[in-house]
Parts: structure tokens; C-alpha cells; sequence
């Protein structure tokens, strides 16, 4: 990987939580220009909430992040998008009660400029025929896979510097995930940086580069995608070793007041 | 035909101010989520100034409009979103209806306390004189510069939203920050910008309304702003919170229908003095129970709602038993040494006032009941308290029933009726619930409580030692303490035992989620029908005991205003427990009473400050003093917990 060019997301020893409920521990990967990772790790482990710390839509109480760069720590949200960064966040990430074509308008001008929509809404039915067929229907009557594949149009006609993909397979049968898979191929090769969350991990090793693992909030591994399979499959066992003993080892670390919780686990 | 329009034309400024205002509500509903209960004051406060500024120091009228409406209007619509409504979790729909409760009650209390005390008169109206007439739309049909300054504002005013929300793309992202504005600034748009223009918007539509309605009345009453309030919303209902056209519409119809059947209907008939001034709560009525999609109103979601952190635990009674044992021999105490004071030496004037606070308290349980403990927002518990005050007036008066009787059986009436009204709103839930139960007070405010047959007309009942046992009335004599402290501890225990028992855990377990209650077997629509009914026998108590030491009941003394402002007060005391309504009941009186003191302007100021309670609702749904109480029992387990420490470490360096 260069090293003289800055990373487009770097996480540094990042800390979260919602209220007093902790959900990250010192959490510190990067992500170089144009690669892709992707972000494992069983439910509750805080793959979603390091996506939402990256975005600024979950405030870091300690750590940093950097973004192409900048640090943006405590930013909204809103400037963090402008930077570059691009979320399509866990379930749906459109707008339900306005149309079709108004979602992708609404993405456009502020990505591509006013005069830029009506050629980006064109790229965009042309790559994804079955949005331009329902441009005028509600966002919300799309099926989910549909829903998804609007989610990634609007990030593909003009590409971001990164884009965080959070469980695009979550709740869709095994054709439609091909689909979304092969449109975020497509989005990876006009150059977008991606972090792929998921719980799929084939899916999500075969197009990523490297890998992060999280376990209960920390960081179990970091590096190439080829030794992230091993690992995974030690977390998962692990869980239900715990589990079957009878001890809640699921999301301890969101059901556990702050107070309650050492700092720093080993 | 020319006598419909005769009737019809002095309709044009109430509909035009009526339209602009129900479009405004829809207008902040659609794109902030919140349903903005204080817009009435908004519209008064503009209003109010717009008249003190050209009646009370000469400015010109435009001077005036500027002020009042352009920086005004736009100016309290930002300061209620930045300080308010944006630090609301767009799921706490109690708390975002209580907090505009808190202004609607506040503001107009505040208005004489910061500007003047006198009646404002004769405001004028903007771009033409009111009094010139302007031309003719048939021989005897004069148009006004009141009617012509209504129609052309209102049509600018809404061409303009209409223009900024279908074409520009600031008209987009309100729309879309209606639904969810995180999602929203995730494209890169600061959506607290976004919703801040719409509280602007809908702040200046507020300003316009009220100032187009100011010079059709003599004078700027906060009562015509009601009014105005009531018709907006109904027209808002009509269209379902979302067409800002139908809203407009029906809005205009509204005032034009209500004029021109004024016109028609003979001064002394029951449809004029009854059925007219309920027309626009009969809408609003008939929309919440036939529109379905009001039914739906709370049940759009914002994806990304788990980005929230979960709502704090609820506070578990965390006291040791050495400050248990404290606070129980203290709270025997206080009781004795309370009721001895009142048998004793308390001065007569203030055992009045103390009796008066625990009359209320006993309304204040029945907040306690059906907001606190099974979470429905019923903003008519004033209105029960009235239906057994006045069943048991007509009881005494046409039967010579003993008044205590009576207040037993008005009890159960109140209940009746509250049953009825969870009934007929058994499919409503949340907003929707608190504007039914709103409707039905305000309905019998105009229509029923007024009546000849209900009260005996404006006088109202007057009581007379005849119909009281136990000389009540006696001066000097503790009768009524002890029938008002007995009836309290009754209630406060059988509010305390509900709480504790299977039917309040249902109903927490209904305020957690009903969705989530329904599925563990408990029958919803029961519990609801059921708090309903309890809550309205402790109103129907408390306004009987009310009645007694007022010794007349008249047709005003248990508006719709009370209601808000019950609400409004328990929350700010504390909802959640019995203590809570204690606390609120005396605490009103006794604000009230130490406020005589103070200067004649400051008088209004305890409803200020019980809403000014009321705005940390949100932040502390437990109340002000349970807050305060939870502190201080920490701080003192904390004294103790270091004392003991410290005693402990001694031991053990003794030891080593």
C-alpha cells in the first residue's frame, strides 16, 4: 500500500457509546485509497456502531477520526458526507415517503451540482433499469432489494471517496444479494474506498482486501482478508462456548452501565 | 343569494387567518415531526405585540407588521426549535406534546407580565384601512380593507410555501427531514438548518394569522387565538397533517361556514348558542374518528432511531434502610404536625388555601393515573372534574340530594363519561388521543358546561348549606379540612395500590409499549377503558370537593385551559407518583397565594412558572421535585456510604 498518501478513513483508538451503555473499545484501523475492507464480527460486537462512529452519526468519546486525511472528530454528520464519506446505513437508507427519482435528485445536486442531475439520473436508470422503470413511485413501495440497489445508484453515478456498506445482504433472498454484490463491485472499480459490514463472510471476503474482526467491542484482528476466516471462526466459538456455560456473553458491553465496566479490557 | 354573501364576506378574514394557520401546523408536522401545540401563542404573541406596538407607542402600522410578524414570528419559531423541540427524541411524542402545552399555557400569561396589563382595542388591519370600503360585491355586501388585506396576504403567503416547497431544493430536504434527519445529513445536508427554516417559515405563517386575525375582534383576547387554534386544527385534522391544499381549504370553509350559519340561525336557538361555537370541535371530532390516517399518524419511523441512546432506566428506589427509616418517621412526622397545625393555629386564609391544594391534588391523581402510570395523554381531566361538580349540583337542586351523595354519584357520571371518551377514541393513540380529549373538553366548554339545564346559565350553581351535611361551610370550622384530608389519603391509597397492583403493572407495561403489552396478553383496549373510568372517578372527587369550598359552580371554572395547565403542572412536579401529585396540588395554591404579595403585574406568573417546569419535562420525565428528591437521597448515601468507609478503613489499618 503508498505510504506517503494519507488513508480516506483512519480510526484511532476510538471509543463509543449510546448513553451509558459502551459499545467500542479503543478501536483503531485505516482504510487506504481505493482499497476495501471488510468488518466481521458476530452481533453486538459493534461493527454497525464503528460504521455510525465513522460517519459522525455516533459521537467518539475518545479517539480520533480521520477522514482523507482531515481529522473530523465531532463533526456532524452532514460535513463528514461532504468530505466524502458515504453511509447507506443497516436496513433502509432512502427516504420512504418521497419518490424514487426525488431520492436520487436529492443525493445529485449535492454530489454532482445542480446542472449535473438530469445526466446522473440518466447513468443512473441506465445501470439500474429496474429504478427507472419506478422513478415516480414511492421510495417505500420498492422491495428491499430494490431499496438497496437505490441506495447504491445514488453513490455510483458520482463516487464517493468511501463508501460504508452496512449489511446490504441483511433480510434479501441469495439472487437479489448477487445483485447488490455485483453493483458494489462496480462502485469499488470506479474507485471508491469501501468498508463492506457484514454478516456473510464469504460474501465479504471475496471482495475485500483485508479485514477487521471485532469481538465485543475491541478489535480481535486486523490485516489480510486470507487470515480474517481463522479468526471469525474463533470469535464465533468462543461465543457460544460462553454461551453454552450459561454466562451472557452476547452484548455484554451494551447491557452493562458504564460504571459498571473497566476501561480497558484485556 | 345576496344575503349568502352578506353572511358569507365577514367569514373571508377568519377563514384566510384560519387556512394560513392550519397550513403553518401542517406545515412544522410535516417537516419536524412535532405537533405544535403552542402555535395559538405564537400567533397571539404576535398578535399582542403587533397591537402594543401601534396602540400602546404610536408605531406605524408597517413598523408594527415588521416587528411583530417578520421578526417576531420567525424569531419564536427558532427559539422554540434550537432551545426546545430539536432536543426532543422524535419518538417522545408525550414529551413533544407536553412541551407545547408548557408554551400555549405560558405564553399568553406571560405577554401582560413583560409588555402591559391594559386591554388593547381597535387594531388596525395591514395594506388597507379597515374601515374604508374598498367596493361592492352586490348592493348591501361592502368589502372592507379587513377583508381585502386577509384574502391578498393569505394568497401571497401560501403561493409563496407553495413555490419554496414544490420547486426549490430546500422544499426537498424538508420533506425528506420530515422522515428521518440523520439519513439526511448522511447526503451531506445539515438537516438542523433544514428544520430550523421550517420552524421560521411556520413561525412567520403563525405571525401573519394572528395579526390577520386581530382587528375582525375588538380587542386581542388570547381566547379568540383558541379559537383560532381549534379550527386550524381541525382543518389540519381534515387533511390528515399532510395536504397543506386540503388544510387551506377547509380551513377557509370553516370560517366562511361558521359566519355565514351565524347569519342564518336565529340568535336564541339551541343550534346557535350550542352547535355554532362546537362547529369547528365537531370537526375535528369527526376527523379523528373517520380519517384513518390520523389513526396512523406516530407510525412513521426514522431508520436510523437506534443511533438514539436507549431511554434511561427507570429510577429504582435506591435508598438504604437508614435513610429509609429517615424519611418514613419524617414524612409520619410532617403529617402530624400538619394536620395538628391545621386544627390548630394555622391562620384561616391559608387553611383555605392548603384545603384548596388538596382538593386539586386529588385531580392531580387522576394525571397521576392516566398519564403517569398508563401513559395516554387525556387533556380533559378538568372537564370530569366539571361533569361531577355540576351532577352533583342539579342532583342537590332538583332532588335535594345531600351534596356529599351527590359528589359519590357525579364521580361515577365523570366516570361514565370518561369511559365513553376512551371508547370513541379506542383506535387513537398518542397525538391523536390528546387532541380527542382535547375536542371533548373544549366541547363541553362551549356547548354543555354553559347550558341552562347543565349549570343554570353564567351564574352557575350556587350551594347552599341546605344540601351540605356536617356544616362544611361553618367559618372557623375544621369540617371540610377533614372531609378534603380523608378523601386524599383514600385516593392517594387507592392510586398507590392500583400502581403497586396486577392492573398497574398492565398499565406500565401498556405505557412501555402497547404493542409490546398486547403481545404478553394484555388486553389494551380494557386497561385504556379502564384507566379512563378510575382517572375520571378522582376528578369527579376532586371537583366535587373544589365545588365545595367554592360554594358556587359556574360554567368557567373548569375550562379547557385548567386541563392543559393540570397537565402541564403534574408533569412538572412529577407524574410519575402519588407524591408527585401531592406536591403539584400544593404547590399551585401555595405559589398562587405567595404571588398575592407581589406586585399586581406578577400576578399571573404561576402558570409561567409551572410551564417554564414544564419545558425540562423532557430532559426529566420523573418531574422537577422527584428529580431533586432522587439527587439528594444520593447525596446522602454517599455521606453515609463514606462515613461507614471511612469507619471501615480505620478498622482495618487497626487491624494490620
Amino acid at each position: 500500500m503508498s505510504g506517503d498518501v494519507a488513508p480516506v478513513l483512519e480510526l484511532d483508538e476510538v471509543s463509543a457509546a449510546y448513553g451509558p451503555y459502551r459499545a467500542l473499545f479503543e478501536v483503531s484501523f485505516s482504510v487506504e485509497s481505493g482499497g476495501a475492507v471488510a468488518l466481521l464480527g458476530p452481533n453486538g460486537a459493534g461493527k454497525s456502531t464503528v460504521a455510525r462512529v465513522a460517519s459522525g452519526l455516533v459521537p467518539v468519546t475518545s479517539g480520533r477520526v480521520r477522514v482523507d486525511g482531515r481529522d473530523m472528530t465531532g463533526e456532524p454528520a452532514w460535513r463528514i458526507a461532504r468530505a466524502g464519506l458515504a453511509h447507506v446505513p443497516e436496513g433502509r437508507g432512502v427516504f420512504d415517503s418521497i419518490s424514487v427519482e426525488e431520492n436520487l435528485v436529492l443525493s445529485f445536486r449535492r454530489r454532482a451540482g445542480r446542472r449535473m442531475v438530469p445526466a446522473s439520473l440518466e447513468r443512473a436508470y441506465a445501470s439500474f433499469p429496474v429504478l427507472g422503470e419506478r422513478r415516480h413511485d414511492r421510495a417505500g413501495t420498492l422491495s428491499g432489494g430494490q431499496q438497496r440497489l437505490l441506495s447504491l445508484a445514488k453513490v455510483l453515478v458520482v463516487p464517493p471517496k468511501l463508501l460504508i456498506a452496512d449489511e446490504l445482504s441483511l433480510g434479501l433472498a441469495p439472487s437479489v444479494i448477487d445483485d447488490v454484490y455485483a453493483g458494489l463491485a462496480e462502485v469499488r472499480r470506479s474507485g471508491t474506498a469501501l468498508v463492506v459490514v457484514e454478516q456473510q463472510v464469504d460474501r465479504a471476503l471475496a471482495l475485500a482486501s483485508s479485514a477487521v474482526v471485532l469481538e465485543r467491542g475491541s478489535v480481535a484482528y486486523c490485516g489480510p482478508a486470507s487470515g480474517a476466516r481463522s479468526v471469525v471462526e474463533r470469535v464465533l466459538e468462543r461465543r457460544s462456548r460462553t454461551h453454552d456455560a450459561g454466562k451472557d456473553a452476547g452484548p455484554a458491553d451494551r447491557t452493562t452501565p458504564a460504571k459498571a465496566v473497566s476501561p480497558r479490557r484485556a | 343569494m345576496e344575503q349568502l354573501l352578506g353572511f358569507a364576506v365577514p367569514g373571508i378574514p377568519y377563514g384566510c387567518a384560519y387556512a394560513v394557520f392550519a397550513v403553518g401546523l401542517v406545515l412544522t408536522y410535516q417537516t419536524t415531526g412535532v405537533f405544535n401545540f403552542g402555535y395559538g401563542a405564537q400567533a397571539y404573541a404576535s398578535a399582542f405585540v403587533f397591537a402594543w406596538l401601534v396602540d400602546g407607542h404610536g408605531w406605524s402600522t408597517w413598523a408594527a407588521f415588521v416587528g411583530s410578524v417578520v421578526i417576531l414570528g420567525p424569531g419564536l419559531g427558532l427559539v422554540f426549535d434550537r432551545f426546545l423541540f430539536s432536543r426532543i427524541a422524535s419518538t417522545n411524542t408525550t414529551a413533544k406534546v407536553v412541551t407545547g402545552l408548557a408554551l400555549l399555557v405560558g405564553i399568553p400569561a406571560l405577554l401582560p407580565v413583560v409588555f402591559s396589563n391594559e386591554n388593547l382595542v381597535g387594531v388596525p388591519s395591514i395594506l388597507f384601512a379597515p374601515g374604508t370600503v374598498y367596493f361592492h360585491l352586490g348592493p348591501d355586501v361592502p368589502v372592507n380593507g379587513i377583508y381585502l388585506s386577509a384574502v391578498l396576504l393569505a394568497v401571497a403567503m401560501l403561493v409563496i410555501l407553495v413555490l419554496l416547497l414544490r420547486t426549490t431544493s430546500l422544499g426537498l430536504e424538508m420533506r425528506a427531514a420530515v422522515e428521518s434527519r440523520r439519513l439526511l445529513e448522511l447526503e451531506g445536508v445539515a438537516a438542523v438548518r433544514v428544520t430550523a427554516t421550517a420552524w421560521a417559515v411556520s413561525g412567520l405563517m403563525a405571525g401573519l394569522a394572528g395579526v390577520l386575525l386581530a382587528p375582525t375582534e375588538v380587542t386581542v383576547q388570547a381566547q379568540d387565538y383558541v379559537t383560532l387554534m381549534v379550527a386550524a386544527i381541525a382543518a389540519a385534522a381534515c387533511a390528515a397533517m399532510g395536504s397543506m391544499t386540503v388544510a387551506a381549504v377547509v380551513g377557509v370553509l370553516i370560517g366562511v361556514v361558521s359566519l355565514t350559519a351565524q347569519g342564518y340561525l336565529p340568535t336564541s336557538s339551541f343550534w346557535y348558542s350550542a352547535v355554532l361555537p362546537a362547529f369547528p370541535f365537531i370537526v375535528l371530532v369527526g376527523a379523528l374518528l373517520f380519517v384513518p390516517r390520523l389513526r396512523r399518524l406516530e407510525q412513521v419511523q426514522d431508520p436510523l432511531s437506534t443511533v438514539d441512546p436507549p431511554p434511561p432506566l427507570p429510577t429504582a428506589r435506591v435508598r438504604g434502610r437508614e435513610i429509609d427509616r429517615l424519611v418514613h418517621t419524617a414524612f409520619w412526622l410532617l403529617v402530624v404536625v400538619f394536620v395538628g397545625s391545621m386544627l390548630t393555629w394555622m391562620p384561616t386564609s391559608w387553611e383555605t388555601v392548603l384545603n384548596q391544594g388538596m382538593a386539586y391534588s386529588v385531580i392531580f391523581l387522576s394525571v397521576t393515573l392516566i398519564t403517569g402510570t398508563a401513559g395516554q395523554l387525556s387533556l380533559a381531566q378538568a372537564t370530569l372534574a366539571g361533569v361531577a361538580a355540576f351532577s352533583a349540583g342539579q342532583l342537590a337542586r332538583h332532588f335535594g340530594l345531600d351534596f356529599l351523595a351527590g359528589g359519590v354519584l357525579g364521580s361515577l357520571a365523570a366516570s361514565g363519561v370518561a369511559g365513553l371518551l376512551a371508547l370513541a377514541s379506542l383506535r387513537l393513540r398518542g397525538l391523536g388521543l390528546a387532541l380527542m380529549t382535547l375536542a371533548a373538553a373544549l366541547l363541553f366548554d362551549v356547548a354543555i358546561f354553559p347550558a341552562q339545564a347543565v349549570s343554570g346559565g353564567t351564574g352557575g350553581i350556587q350551594l347552599t348549606a341546605r344540601w351540605l351535611p356536617l356544616d362544611l361551610l361553618a367559618p372557623n370550622g375544621h369540617a371540610y379540612f377533614l372531609l378534603v384530608f380523608l378523601v386524599l389519603v383514600v385516593c392517594a391509597g387507592a392510586v398507590a395500590l392500583v400502581q403497586r397492583g396486577t392492573v398497574g403493572r398492565f398499565l406500565a407495561a401498556m405505557r412501555g409499549s402497547e404493542l409490546g403489552a398486547a403481545g404478553v396478553g394484555v388486553n389494551i383496549a380494557w386497561q385504556r377503558v379502564l384507566a379512563f373510568v378510575l382517572s375520571g372517578a378522582l376528578a369527579g372527587a376532586g371537583g366535587t370537593l373544589l365545588a365545595i369550598q367554592q360554594t358556587v359552580i359556574a360554567p368557567g371554572e373548569f375550562n379547557y385551559q385548567l386541563s392543559l395547565a393540570f397537565v402541564v403542572i403534574v408533569v412538572t412536579t412529577g407524574v410519575g407518583t402519588v407524591e408527585g401529585a401531592i406536591q403539584a396540588g400544593v404547590g399551585l395554591v401555595v405559589v398562587e397565594q405567595l404571588l398575592q404579595y407581589a406586585p399586581q403585574r406578577l400576578q399571573g406568573l404561576a402558570f409561567v412558572l409551572f410551564a417554564l417546569g414544564a419545558l425540562t419535562y423532557a430532559a426529566h420525565p420523573e418531574g422537577i421535585v422527584e428529580l431533586e428528591k432522587r439527587r439528594w437521597t444520593e447525596r446522602a448515601e454517599r455521606l453515609l456510604a463514606r462515613r461507614h468507609g471511612a469507619s471501615a478503613t480505620a478498622a482495618v489499618t487497626g487491624r494490620s
